[in-house]
């Protein structure tokens, strides 16, 4: 009876948050087709710029800003975040992996303003003597990278501990040395904790407003190189949502849409990944 | 065991005279206000509410910035009792209620070692429609890059700005686009090749606090309260609480506080120009 009660409670709680999700994109959906209609797709991408108060509505730059931001955040974090987890799972003397992991907890849990305003305040002016203006692609993807380096991390330690104990009994009984063990064995096991971790880590990357808006310089171009700067989807909308009309609006509800779109392709190169680990 | 009890007791003494308390001192005076729109306006908002809540126990006021443009579309759309806005109505907002509270100007800003004092207004134009990129060139340090710092579309002091120098947003060649005018003094505070503008009232009251700023003479005159004042100053504009209906009831004396003396010392704290 109560096993039956509780399929029940946790099926509602379920449904709960599946429907949300369906009405948020429902919603976007609803409030991103009048201007679909009017406008058409393709000028989301051949427009000559982005000043919709104008009629001129190319988005495609901040969508590539978005995707770079991203990608290089995580290409700098994630073997960072694997690399870290190895060393607190097989080489740190046990008072450095209480300490670590839980810095790396609370780096985790802090909120993404805290991480912007230091950005803002030192990294830029750190990069703007190196390189004008400062504010730049560069900028975001160090504090992208440093955000998600501890989501990361914990995810991929999560999966080292909860490894099978007989891999690593099976590799000590082999007399293979743990640099061998950890490539050619743990590393394998694991992948779908990579998998998840990364994929956390890009999908909190890409949503990232606050954070990426103080450091990024926020013009609407593709950049040419590192050091110029960009404005990603999620600053867009922060910046002109407050007091953006019609289309305009609209403009910015079909961001949004994107967003959630790379969000669930995401996590269904994941689920790839995932489902093709038995090969090991 | 004993003492637990005892503690409980005392909990709940406390609270039955908490309650008491609270019941007496607040009987009917339980209000609720919601100010939204311009980054220049929601710090001395803020400031006066303060103020204001400490007079009046159970007022309370809520202060969200978002710029002047949302100050507009949430009075229109019925969200806030109060929109910020820190400008003049244009005259399709006309339907809205404008009451000033302040009178502000802006600022053009450097960081504090720029070499610089002083700009005219043909240069300013040069400098922000990209047409003259290095400090060297309207008598700074050559061969340092200008960064020109500009304000998000949809905000007033932005508005301003491009009205003062007579170009449109297209024109404007800029090299980092900044929301509030926090993040615009960080900015620049951060970067000694900026150059930005701000309300003048934020920029002093950032450069008492060490912020690494320096603020422009424009056209001869210096950006200080007096000369805001005086009207000396080119770059001014009004700060204005808007309504939908004539301001009545809570509102009505909020405007009142603001307006006495107490509410203009607060604002004068804050380097802007009362309105008396």
């Amino acid at each position: 009876m109560t096993d039956r009660l509780l399929t029940w409670t946790l099926g509602a709680a379920t449904l709960v948050v599946v429907s949300l999700i369906a009405v948020i994109a429902v919603f976007l959906l609803n409030e991103s087709l009048d201007t679909l209609n009017r406008v058409g797709l393709g000028r989301f991408f051949s427009d000559s710029g982005w000043s919709p108060t104008m009629g001129r509505f190319n988005i495609l730059p901040m969508i590539v800003a978005s995707v770079l931001l991203m990608a290089g955040a995580v290409i700098v974090a994630a073997p960072l975040a694997v690399l870290t987890a190895v060393f607190l799972r097989f080489y740190a003397p046990s008072p450095v992996v209480d300490t670590g992991r839980r810095i790396i907890e609370v780096l985790a849990a802090m909120p993404s303003v805290v991480y912007g305003l230091w950005g803002l305040v030192v990294l830029v002016p750190v990069i703007a003597a190196w390189q004008q203006p400062g504010a730049s692609l560069m900028a975001g993807i160090l504090v992208l990278s440093l955000m998600i380096f501890p989501t990361i991390t914990i995810v991929v330690h999560s999966g080292l501990t909860a490894m099978p104990q007989r891999y690593i009994e099976a590799s000590l009984a082999l007399a293979l040395n743990r640099a061998y063990m950890v490539r050619r064995v743990v590393l394998p096991a694991i992948r779908a904790s990579i998998a998840a971790g990364v994929t956390l880590g890009a999908a909190r990357a890409i949503g990232e407003t606050m954070a990426v808006m103080m450091v990024t310089g926020n013009i609407v171009a593709v950049p040419g190189d590192l050091f110029d700067p960009v404005r990603a989807l999620t600053s867009n909308i922060a910046l002109e949502m407050a007091y953006a009309l019609g289309d305009h609006r609209g403009a910015l509800y079909i961001s949004s849409l994107l967003l959630l779109a790379v969000v669930i392709l995401l996590v269904l190169i994941n689920e790839f990944i995932v489902s093709n680990k038995c090969e090991y | 065991m004993k003492c637990l009890f005892a503690c409980g007791r005392i909990t709940v003494l406390a609270l039955v005279a908490y309650w008491i308390g609270f019941g007496s001192s607040h009987a009917g005076e339980n209000l609720r206000l919601l100010a939204t729109g311009s980054s220049t306006v929601a710090p001395v908002m803020a400031e006066l509410a303060r103020k204001y809540e400490q007079a009046h126990p159970g007022a309370r006021i809520d202060v969200q910035t978002g710029g002047s443009s949302r100050g507009i579309a949430d009075m229109i759309n019925g969200l806030c009792d109060m929109g910020m806005v820190s400008r003049d109505l244009k005259p399709s907002e006309r339907v809205l209620h404008a009451y000033t509270i302040a009178h502000d100007g802006i600022a053009v800003i450097t960081h504090r070692d720029n070499p610089i004092d002083v700009l005219d207004r043909a240069r300013l134009i040069e400098i922000y429609r990209g047409e003259v990129r290095d400090w060297g060139d309207v008598g700074g340090a050559a061969g340092v890059p200008i960064v020109v710092v500009n304000k998000a579309a949809g905000r007033s002091t932005l508005e301003l700005f491009l009205h003062y120098l007579d170009l449109s947003p297209d024109q404007v060649h800029s090299d980092i686009i900044i929301g509030d005018n926090q993040q615009g003094l960080k900015t620049v505070a951060g970067n000694r090749s900026g150059i930005g503008y701000v309300s003048i009232g934020a920029a002093l009251h950032a450069q008492q606090e060490g912020v690494p700023i320096k603020l422009l003479t424009l056209e001869g005159a210096e950006p200080t309260i007096a000369n805001v004042t005086a009207g000396n100053y080119p770059i001014t504009r009004p700060l204005n609480i808007v309504t939908r209906k004539p301001a009545q009831g809570a509102v009505s004396e909020l405007l009142a506080f603001i307006h006495s003396d107490e509410g203009a010392s607060v604002i004068e704290s804050l380097n802007f120009v009362p309105v008396r």
